[in-house]
């Protein structure tokens, strides 16, 4: 249900960014509106959620170690699977943001008859993942050329880097721009990430519609973006127009522009506004994982809590009035001995004195 | 109703195959054997936690509190403003699958309600469907669902079918820790009264007597004096330990399965010796007689409330230090939390060995330390005298204990014991040892005799691991620095690898220790005839005597 949906709703957001500028022109909602609305909403999402995060806490530390800890001096510390210092956590973190380390550590489960269990190293996952988050940043780092001018020099480099795999024969021959691998291989993660959800049956079978949408809606936008650029090849100098025109807050609509460059646009508006409420803060989210950015020294330093409060516990003195002749019997130290607990109990009974006599009367036997 | 355990054949099938319907729409089957019992009235009334009752899992109607809904809503509510874990597992996760087939529950039972990650949507859709808007208007299509009793019997179900051991977290992301939400989600369904016998009468038990197994003061020091006799006819030495003392040196926490139960009581022994050896100036503690902490199976404000009287006994009997047994989720709850909970204890001191020197500077202020670390530590200076060769006929293994490896980071000391105490260690694969290792299925409180098939479906993987060690290298003794384990695994070697004995590391410690005026070692510490033993004439014995004659 969850795939036709979300496969249905994409289609959809097609439909009504071609309706809405193939048809009706609304080129100023497309082209400046929508995408200040979406960006807004971006951001605004995005600090509102980290900080709702942030400033929820943390009353545990209780970093996953997932290495040696740091303890007698002999013994080598694992640094980064378990953290002993902030510089530590930081590399942690630094791994786990930019390369993937757990998902790196993956296996997978090789079950056979008898029952057999065994484990083989499974990095699909961690390759796709790769190959989409690292692509999907070039990607967003390229477009930044649209948004200012001059263009910087690691821009140029970066599109040097990116554009390496210049076909320079076929694309002067054809005439086609030149290949930016970045476009190629987020279009390849997400397909393969897709792939992934529907083949592996476990996959599929906990997936949401939350997980099929960003997933269609970015292939979406990689296929009209390389429509846009290979195949109608469209006017870059106008693009760049509109584009500088938003970001210096004096938005225009230069003529020209192909409709399939407001349905890329469009999507990608989309994407920006539903990104803050979606899983898609993951982003966000990774940053403040209590069991990856928290150092493993909760022995050598304490930690507060801030919200605790006192709680009902059984102090040793009741526990002592409970047990105190079976304690004196078996020769166990008592903080009061029996004559002295019986006269506090006298004293306090006093006015109930019957009972307290038998009580005395059965000690005594 | 004791339900009949299948044989491995039967149980050993399992289809990983998640079934045509949704998981929305199936329910759990409560059958014999992978279940738990509900928790008494009187353990619940013992402690003050709400809705005290006698009822069964398999009745339809489970007597929640009139306002159950309300109930549910405000603690998830609570619960998300006071837990940043919380919280942010509820809205990150990507259902990516990488965490699904690391949980020893699915691997051994093919339950996809035993994925981590679908296990926490058990959760999660009710947070959407019930505090997000999205899901409250779009319902299943933002998967999202209500709030219903057969949410909360699914919870039950499900959440105590996972034993909170962290391997999930290991594999995931974003570091989402399935435990942290079967904590919190155990707290919440705790608010209703729905918890297990096997969690609530050790509570009850420990808040009142000190011990989960609710021994008295005199019974607890009895028990330890039966084994005082055993060691004195197993090995010849005559050792007198203290209780309750007031200012002793330290004071020496363990669970209390160790004084009660086969083979804990070995491990006991074993600790016993050991202080005896290096003439160690400790007490024990009838009322802080349990270092376990079954709260922590219960509610943070439990855990909080049982673990309070080690730190308050240490004030009351002037210690310098805490010294802990061998045991997983204790050390989880030392580790990670104590301090934090009943801390600072100011009137401690950072814990030196008395013997070695050695600073424990990672115990700064906590001031406990682990005994395995300790040990260690007097090994590595040559503070014990030890015979591995006593352990020769043992080839044993290590299960590292979730709880030390995935919440503390304890993995070489323990190796370092074990190859120093016998000749034979070997390790299993590191697919499933160290962070990776898999847990035994019965930790967090599941180790009950009515839920053994699950139990056993859950320590397949281990038990799975130790067998390839057995067929490979001959493997028959499975050691393991955790109560809980001690317990558990002889049934399920049993079942799964019969074969293979179970051992705390402290046992083989003892059996290695050549102790002051011992006399033949012919018998290990269980009464039985030590192969290992070497008649006197090869003995070093001479060399005893030549350093007596010295002094
Ligand atoms: S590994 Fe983490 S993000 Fe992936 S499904 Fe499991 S809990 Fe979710
Ligand atoms: S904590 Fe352990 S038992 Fe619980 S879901 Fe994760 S892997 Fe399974």
């Amino acid at each position: 249900m969850g795939f036709l949906f979300s496969l249905v709703a994409v289609l959809v957001l097609v439909g009504i960014a071609l309706v809405g500028v193939g048809g009706l022109g609304l080129k100023v909602l497309f082209g400046v509106i929508i995408p200040y609305a979406a960006v807004l909403t971006f951001f605004a999402g995005l600090v509102y959620r980290v900080v709702d995060w942030a400033r929820s806490p943390v009353p545990f530390r209780i970093p996953t170690t997932c290495g040696q800890e740091k303890s007698l001096p002999w013994i080598k510390p694992n640094k980064i699977d378990n953290p002993c210092s902030t510089g530590a956590v930081v590399l942690r973190m630094v791994f786990e943001v930019l390369t993937f380390r757990s998902l790196f550590r993956n296996m997978k489960l090789d079950y056979r008859e008898g029952p057999k269990i065994r484990y083989s190293s499974e990095k699909f996952l961690w390759l796709f993942a790769m190959m989409f988050h690292w692509a999907f940043l070039v990607v967003i780092l390229r477009h930044l050329r649209f948004f200012t001018e001059p263009i910087a020099m690691w821009q140029q480099t970066l599109e040097h880097l990116d554009g390496f795999l210049e076909f320079n024969l076929a694309s002067y021959a054809i005439g086609l721009p030149t290949i930016q691998l970045s476009g190629l291989v987020l279009l390849g993660g997400v397909s393969l990430l897709l792939l992934r959800r529907i083949v592996v049956p476990s996959v599929r079978y906990i997936s949401l519609a939350a997980d099929w949408f960003p997933l269609f809606l970015i292939t979406g936008i990689c296929l009209t973006g390389i429509v846009s650029r290979y195949v109608v090849r469209l006017d870059v100098i106008n693009v760049k127009e509109l584009a500088m025109g938003l970001a210096t807050l004096h938005p225009v609509v230069p003529e020209g522009i192909s409709v399939w460059f407001y349905i890329h646009l469009f999507l990608v508006c989309v994407l920006f506004a539903y990104f803050p409420f979606s899983k898609l803060m993951h982003l966000g989210g990774v940053f403040l994982s209590p069991t990856r950015n928290l150092v493993n020294n909760s022995r050598a330093v304490r930690h507060v809590n801030p919200w605790s409060y006192p709680v009902k516990t059984h102090d040793y003195h009741e526990y002592e009035d409970d047990f105190r002749e079976e304690m004196v019997e078996a020769g166990l130290p008592v903080e009061k001995s029996l004559e002295e607990a019986q006269a506090e109990k006298d004293a306090a009974q006093a006015p109930a004195a019957p009972e307290t006599q038998e009580t005395e009367e059965k000690r005594e036997e | 109703m004791a339900a009949k355990t299948p044989s491995p054949t039967v149980v050993g099938q399992i289809d990983h195959h998640p079934p045509a319907k949704g998981w929305m729409d199936t329910k759990p089957e409560f059958k014999p054997g992978n279940f738990l019992y509900a928790a008494k009235a009187s353990a619940l009334e013992t402690v003050g936690l709400p809705n005290p009752r006698d009822w069964s899992p398999t009745d339809d109607d489970w007597k929640l509190p009139a306002d159950w809904k309300g109930i549910v809503r405000e603690g998830m509510a609570e619960r998300l403003q006071r837990f940043r874990s919380f919280k942010l597992f509820m809205d990150i996760c990507v259902r990516c699958g990488a965490c699904a087939d690391k949980c020893h529950f699915f691997i051994g039972s093919g339950d996809p309600k035993n994925m981590p990650v679908l296990r926490a949507e058990l959760i999660r859709s009710i947070y959407r469907g019930e505090m997000k808007t999205a899901g409250k208007i779009l319902g299943k299509l933002a998967g999202g669902r209500k709030l219903t009793e057969d949410v909360i019997k699914e919870w039950f179900y499900y959440f105590f079918q996972c034993t909170e051991c962290r391997r999930c977290s290991v594999f995931c992301p974003y570091g989402i820790d399935t435990a942290e939400i079967t904590i919190i989600a155990r707290e919440i369904i705790n608010l209703l009264g729905c918890n297990i016998d096997w969690i609530a009468s050790p509570v009850a038990n420990c808040f009142m007597t000190g011990n989960h197994l609710g021994l008295k003061p005199h019974t607890f020091k009895e028990n330890i004096e039966y084994l005082l006799d055993d060691i004195e006819e197993y090995v010849g030495v005559r050792i007198e330990p203290s209780f309750n003392r007031k200012g002793a040196e330290i004071l020496f926490v363990t669970p209390s399965g160790d004084v009660f139960a086969e083979p804990g009581i070995f491990t006991l022994m074993g600790y016993l010796m050991l202080f005896e050896h290096i003439g160690l100036d400790y007490t024990w503690s009838t009322y802080a007689s349990e270092g376990g902490n079954f709260g922590f199976f219960t509610s943070h404000e439990m855990m909080k409330r049982l673990n309070a009287k080690m730190y308050a006994e240490s004030k009351r009997l002037g210690v310098k230090w805490i010294l802990g047994g061998e045991c997983g989720h204790m050390w989880r709850v030392v580790h990670q939390y104590m301090d934090t909970l009943n801390g600072p204890a100011d009137w401690l001191e950072m814990p030196v060995s008395p013997l070695t020197g050695t600073r424990f500077e990672n115990a700064a202020s906590t001031k406990m330390v682990h005994i395995t670390e300790f040990t260690a530590d007097l090994i590595k200076n040559n503070k014990l005298k030890l015979d591995p060769s006593q352990n020769d006929h043992i080839i044993p293994t290590f299960h590292d204990s979730c709880n030390t490896s995935r919440g503390m980071g304890m993995l070489e000391e323990p190796r370092y014991v074990l190859n120093n105490v016998c000749n034979n260690f070997v390790d299993m694969a590191p697919q499933v040892t160290r962070e990776n290792t898999f847990c035994c299925g019965s930790g967090s409180g599941l180790n009950a005799g009515e839920y053994l098939e699950m139990r056993f479906r859950g320590g397949l993987p281990r038990a799975n691991a130790v067998k390839r060690v057995h067929e490979d290298h001959g493997v028959n003794m499975l050691s393991c620095v955790c109560a809980i384990d001690r317990a558990v695994f002889p049934a399920l070697m049993d079942y799964w690898v019969p074969g293979v004995g179970v051992c705390g590391l402290s046992e083989l410690v003892a059996n290695a220790l050549v102790m002051e005026g011992q006399g033949e070692r012919e018998y290990n510490l269980r009464g039985e005839e030590n192969p290992s033993y070497k008649p006197p004439a090869e003995e070093e014995a001479p060399a005893e005597a030549g350093e007596e004659g010295e002094e």
